[in-house]
C-alpha cells in the first residue's frame, strides 16, 4: 500500500482560552509521511516566528530531499538511514535559522521553540524531538509517551527524586532543558520505532497534556478511533474545558495498511522510469 | 515569592526561614542553616532541597527520625501546608506559588540554560550530595503579560483538571432486549452504538451535555430529528434514537 493511503492524518491547532496569539505550528503531509509540531516561545510574536520558522525549514528540506531519495536509504554522509539523518538534520539546520535571526533582530531576541517531527516509511516511523513536545502511541489498549520530555521535570523523574503521580503537583512545570533556536547547537533526540497496523500517533504541544491527563486522552483516542477529526477536536475542546491556558495542538496518525517500502525489481523499475 | 519554613513549638512560633538555598539543612550543630539547640535532634538531622518552585524534604538518618504530616518520612516531595515534626519542634512548608495556575511568569514555557553536554541533573538515589546544573532559567520575556493587556481574558480556572461541576445525568434505553437499563454518564466521554456500524460520543462538558457523530452511514436523532455533524446540547428528557435503540436522557436530581 502506498503510504498516503495506509495513512490517515488530521491535524488541529488553537489557540486555547487565554493567550491571544498562537505560537504553535504544524504541518502534515500523508504524501511524505511527515509530521512536524512546534511551540514556540518569546516575546511579541518571536514565538510564532520561532515555531513558523522550525516547521517550515523541516517540511521543505525534508520534503526536497525525499524527491530524489528514499527515507530507508543509507545516507552516505552520516551511514544511518536517509529518514533519520534527514530529521536530524534538519532540526540542526532550523536551529541554527532560528538562532541567527534572533541574533540579528532585537525583538526576536530569545525566541525558541520545541519540536517533535516523525517520518513514516517502511512501516516504521522515525521520531526526532527538542523540548516537550509529545508523541504518544495509541496500540490496541496500551496508550503511552513514546518520546521523552526534555525538561527539568522528566529529569527529576528520571532520577528518581519524584515520581510520575507526584509530578503532576510540582510547580516546575514548563521548563524545558533543550529548545530549537536558543544556542547555537542543538542535539535532537532521534529514534525509529516499528509501526504497526492499527496504531494510533498522537503529536502534541504541551497544552493538551498540561490540561488534560493522560488516561483521559488515551480513553479519547480508543473511543473516537473510528472519527479522527473528531477526536482531535475533542482533545483540543477538553483542553480548553480544563482551562486551555497554553496553546493546544494535535495530529493524528491512524495506520490503516501496511506500507513497507517496495525493494523488488517492479520499484526499481518504477523509480527508474520516475527519474 | 520563595517558599518558607517557619519554626515552632508547642504552638508558639520561634523563627521564619525562607528557602532561598538549593539546599538547607536542619540539626543540632551550630553550623546549620536552621541550627535547634535540642538533644533530640541529631546533629545533622535532615536537609530540605530547593529546586526553583519544588523542595523536597529528606531525612539524614537522624537517630531519633522526623515526621511529614504525622507519619514518619525519609524523603518527601513537600507541598504548601506539610509540617515537619523533629522531636518536639515543627517546621511548617509554605508555597503560595500555586501549582499551575496563571502566573504569567510561571506558566510560560521557559528554557533552562542547558549544560553545554546534556546530562541528567545528579539528584540520584543520595541526594545529600547534590549537585544540580540548571543555570538560570530562562524566562521568556513579557511573553504573556504582553498579550494580557490586550484584551480581557476569560476567567481562568485554578483547578488542575477539576471534575466539571455539570449535574449527573443517565441514559435510560426505552426499547429492545436492554429496555429498562440506565447508563450513567459519569465519564467525559461516554459512546453509544456499535462500532462499525453507527457510534455517537455523548461528552460531559462544565456547561452541559452534547451528543455528536462519530460513524456509520446514519446520524442519530434527537426528538426524530437528524443530529448533522455538529454536535449538540441535550436537554432533560431528550429522546435519542440510534441504530434502532431508543433511549432518554434526564438529569438526576
Amino acid at each position: 500500500m502506498n503510504i498516503s493511503e495506509a495513512l490517515e492524518i488530521v491535524g488541529q491547532t488553537n489557540p486555547g482560552m487565554v493567550r491571544s496569539h498562537n505560537e504553535d505550528s504544524i504541518s502534515f503531509d500523508a504524501q511524505s509521511g511527515l509530521i512536524v509540531l512546534a511551540d514556540g516561545m518569546g516575546g511579541y510574536n518571536a514565538g510564532e516566528v520561532a515555531s513558523g520558522i522550525a516547521v517550515s525549514v523541516l517540511s521543505s528540506e525534508v520534503k526536497h530531499r525525499l524527491e530524489n531519495d528514499e527515507p530507508n536509504n543509507i545516507d552516505t554522509e552520516t551511514g544511518e538511514e536517509v529518514g533519520a539523518a534527514l530529521l536530524r538534520a534538519n532540526v540542526i539546520k532550523a536551529n541554527l535559522s532560528i538562532f541567527n535571526a534572533a541574533q540579528s533582530q532585537p525583538q526576536y531576541a530569545g525566541m525558541g521553540t520545541t519540536i517533535v517531527s516523525g517520518l513514516f516509511y517502511d512501516n516504521r516511523v522515525v521520531v526526532a524531538h527538542v523540548g516537550d513536545s509529545r508523541m504518544y502511541r495509541l496500540r490496541g489498549e496500551v496508550f503511552e509517551t513514546v518520546t521523552r520530555d526534555h525538561s527539568l521535570l522528566q529529569e527529576q523523574i528520571d532520577s528518581g527524586i519524584i515520581s510520575k503521580e507526584m509530578a503532576r503537583l510540582s510547580k516546575n512545570k514548563n521548563l524545558v532543558t533543550r529548545a530549537v533556536g536558543i544556542e547555537a547547537g542543538v542535539e535532537p533526540e532521534v529514534h525509529v520505532h516499528d509501526v504497526q497496523v492499527g496504531d494510533i500517533y498522537l503529536f502534541c504541544s504541551d497544552g493538551l497534556n498540561d490540561m488534560v491527563e493522560d488516561d483521559d486522552i488515551g480513553e479519547t483516542l480508543k473511543m473516537l478511533q473510528g472519527n479522527l477529526s473528531l477526536a482531535a477536536t475533542q482533545l483540543i475542546e477538553q483542553a480548553n474545558d480544563n482551562g486551555g491556558r497554553d496553546n493546544v495542538s494535535v495530529i493524528l496518525v491512524k495506520v490503516k495498511g501496511s506500507f513497507a517500502a517496495q525493494t523488488g525489481w517492479w520499484a526499481k523499475l518504477k523509480s527508474w522510469f520516475k527519474n | 515569592m520563595s517558599a518558607k519554613l517557619i519554626l515552632s513549638m508547642d504552638g508558639a512560633v520561634i523563627k521564619e526561614y525562607p528557602l532561598t538555598k538549593e539546599r538547607t539543612t536542619i540539626g543540632r550543630k551550630a553550623h546549620n542553616d536552621i541550627a535547634i539547640d535540642n538533644l533530640a535532634v541529631s546533629g545533622e538531622h535532615a536537609a530540605v532541597i530547593t529546586i526553583l518552585n519544588d523542595s523536597f524534604f529528606e531525612d539524614l538518618g537522624s537517630t531519633n527520625g522526623s515526621m511529614v504530616n504525622g507519619a514518619p518520612a525519609q524523603k518527601h516531595f513537600l507541598q504548601n501546608a506539610d509540617v515537619i515534626e523533629i522531636g518536639k519542634y515543627k517546621l511548617k512548608y509554605l508555597n503560595d506559588q500555586p501549582t499551575q495556575v496563571p502566573s504569567a511568569d510561571f506558566e510560560k514555557t521557559m528554557v533552562l540554560r542547558a549544560p553545554p553536554k546534556p546530562s541528567p541533573i545528579n539528584l540520584g538515589e543520595n541526594f545529600n550530595h547534590t549537585q544540580t546544573n540548571i543555570g538560570v532559567p530562562i524566562v521568556k520575556p513579557e511573553a504573556t503579560t504582553q498579550f494580557n493587556t490586550t484584551a480581557p481574558k476569560p476567567e481562568v480556572k485554578a483547578a488542575t483538571v477539576a471534575t466539571p461541576a455539570v449535574p449527573a445525568a443517565v441514559i435510560q434505553i426505552l426499547n429492545g432486549p436492554n429496555l429498562g437499563k440506565e447508563l450513567e454518564l459519569n465519564k467525559n466521554l461516554t459512546t453509544l452504538g456499535k462500532p462499525g456500524v453507527q457510534v455517537a460520543v455523548l461528552a460531559r462538558r462544565p456547561h452541559g451535555f452534547f451528543i455528536t457523530h462519530v460513524e456509520g452511514a446514519n446520524f442519530p436523532l434527537v426528538n426524530g430529528a437528524s443530529v448533522g455533524e455538529q454536535p449538540q446540547q441535550l436537554k432533560d428528557h431528550d429522546i435519542i434514537e440510534l441504530a434502532g435503540v431508543k433511549m432518554e436522557f434526564y438529569f438526576k436530581s
